[in-house]
């Protein structure tokens, strides 16, 4: 009876429940109860963690399955374009992904310099040299809560505002996506950064001061090396959460087939865009289209991957060695 | 290099609350000096203003002198960073900077001060300040690695070693052996004993053996309950603290007889 509509799913589920209830009972009567619990909540555990990583795996295992056919070394170092040819009055697409990728690299780094700066100076302020009760140090930790909640939509929709403010209609640019990008990862870089400075122990501060170290000395020579791959790690995954944003890249810098490397002239490409542009105003050839935005996503996703390696390589390089 | 501690009248306040209050005392230079008193009295909240290392702590300031050799550490235009290259520390528990190697420990003060040095010139007083602390021996074939895999005695004699390389006059310890086991204990004591001919030595310790021990003078400091500030007892040749006290709360609390 079980068996009728069997899916691997159901099946799947079946097992484990079976396999939970079946363990529980056989340790009762062959162990003893506390055993039997500490089983069965292994057991729940497990299976909790192995249900969080249905998506992910599932994830990872569309895009790649997706958008490994349309990866190539054209894929990744032409421009993109669709070519009327009047003869035969057909459109060719070329796939192509060199505008998305080189308007990702270029609006992310800006936003990046312009956050990482701001974000740490931030940080070493609150950590530092604000007293704990001091106003403009609570109101400082209050507005970078408050901006790490705000709706990506609404930077992009800052930016465009005041980009169409100072150049007028038609704003878009790289650099105005990068501001909006920056209003998104500063309040990350600040939070990642304090947690990072406030667990440098405070002795060291004491015997480096002891010492007749300036306090900016201090900071610079022994907080912030102590500190170093903390403060990588968060930064990476500052500008990890930020490549991804569709949507204030989408209004400030809007979309191009063109290419573009420059930041404050013109739309510009991105991945995340390329990849919603392909399914929301594909061109003629659809699957054509639909085909380059999952390469679009793949390629997202292994430039996320490269992040994160050259932060752990960074980080295990500049760990403080030797601790016990 | 040893120089002589003054202090008239100090109060010490940690914003409104007075920690401290009324201290005078004379510390000679080239001897070692003993804090003892029970867990709260203040002698370390004096100790660190010694060097104001106290002020690290906001709010926290003073009234009163601190003379070393005339020279009041807390007239107007006294730089605290300065008086710290003078008054060197020693702390509770042994802080070796994490990043850096066992040399480059030593060297920490004059490095993080921006101080060139010549290849020659660092390998000299590294040795020598670890020669200094009685650590050469253990470590001078691995003096690249770093300073958190020492152990923790050797660690504090690293501390003691980074401390006496910025050639201090003073060096205050606070509870530099609380941490250690007695083999540890032992060697940093001899080595406050040789130390004592160049420096002025201040130590803050909970064990009345180690005061009895190491030092020339003791210095009691008691407190007369909770939330009222600490105060000097009394301050003696060691010999007589422990011996003769002339006060009845020195007598019941070297005797154990405390509270």
């Amino acid at each position: 009876m079980l068996l009728i509509g069997f899916t691997v799913v159901g099946w799947l589920v079946l097992t484990a429940v079976v396999y939970l209830i079946a363990l529980g009972i056989l340790s009762v009567v062959v162990e003893n109860r506390r055993k039997a619990t500490d089983r069965l909540v292994r057991g729940l555990v497990t299976v909790a963690f192995l249900l969080a990583l249905i998506p992910l795996v599932s994830t990872l295992a569309t895009v790649i399955a997706q958008g490994a056919s349309q990866i190539s070394w054209s894929y990744i170092t032409s421009v993109g374009a669709s070519t009327f040819d009047p003869n035969t009055l057909t459109v060719t697409q070329t796939p192509g992904a060199l505008q998305a990728i080189v308007g990702t690299l270029i609006i992310t780094g800006i936003a990046a310099l312009i956050s990482v700066p701001i974000g740490l100076f931030t940080s070493i302020y609150l950590v530092e040299y604000a007293l704990p009760k001091q106003w403009l140090a609570r109101t400082v930790t209050f507005l970078v809560d408050v901006m790490t909640g705000i709706p990506s939509i609404v930077a992009g929709l800052f930016a465009f505002s005041l980009f169409s403010i100072i150049v007028g209609p038609k704003a878009f640019s790289g650099f105005s996506a990068s501001v909006a990008l920056s209003v998104l990862m500063i309040p990350t870089v600040v939070r990642a950064c304090e947690e990072m400075l406030r667990l440098v122990p405070g002795d060291l501060r004491e015997a480096s001061l002891a010492l007749g170290v300036s306090k900016f000395a201090t900071i610079v020579k022994i907080v912030l090396p102590t500190a170093i791959a903390g403060l990588i790690t968060g930064i990476m995954l500052a500008v990890a959460r930020i490549i991804g944003e569709t949507a204030p890249i989408f209004l400030a810098a809007s979309f191009t087939d063109n290419f573009n490397a420059n930041p404050f002239e013109g739309p510009m490409q991105t991945l995340p865009v390329l990849a919603y542009t392909g399914y929301a105003f594909p061109g003629k050839d659809i699957a054509a289209s639909n085909a380059s935005a999952w390469g679009a996503a793949l390629l997202l996703v292994i430039l996320v991957v490269i992040l994160n390696l050259i932060a752990r390589i960074v980080a295990k390089i500049f760990a403080p060695k030797g601790m016990r | 290099m040893s120089k002589r501690i003054e202090v008239n009248d100090l109060n010490v306040y940690y914003s409104d609350f007075l920690a401290v209050e009324g201290v005078s005392i004379t510390i000679e230079p080239r001897t070692v000096t003993a804090f003892i008193g029970p867990s709260g009295c203040g002698k370390s909240t004096f100790l660190r203003t010694l060097n104001r290392m106290h002020e690290v702590i906001p709010g926290a300031h003073v009234k009163g002198e601190v003379l070393i050799d005339g020279n009041n550490l807390y007239d107007p235009g006294v730089d605290p960073v300065l008086v710290r290259r003078q008054v060197g520390m020693v702390f509770q528990r042994a802080n070796p900077f994490p990043t850096m190697s066992i040399r480059d420990n030593v060297l920490a003060g004059l490095k993080l001060n921006n101080r060139r040095l010549s290849k020659a010139d660092g390998d000299d007083l590294v040795e020598k300040g670890l020669r200094g602390a009685n650590l050469w021996n253990e470590v001078k074939d691995r003096l690249s690695l770093p300073g958190g895999g020492l152990s923790g005695g050797q660690q504090q004699r690293l501390c003691i070693a980074r401390a006496i390389t910025v050639s201090p006059d003073v060096l205050l310890m606070d509870e530099p052996c609380s941490a250690l086991d007695p083999i540890s204990t032992l060697a940093i004591e001899d080595l406050i004993t040789e130390l004592k001919e160049d420096y002025t030595i201040v130590i803050v310790t909970h064990n009345m053996q180690q005061a009895s021990r190491v030092s020339d003078r003791t210095a009691f400091f008691n407190i007369a309950g909770t939330g009222k500030p600490g105060k000097l007892i009394e301050y003696n040749d060691t010999t007589s603290i422990f011996g003769s006290p002339t006060m009845k709360e020195t007598e019941d609390y070297v005797s154990g007889r405390f509270g």
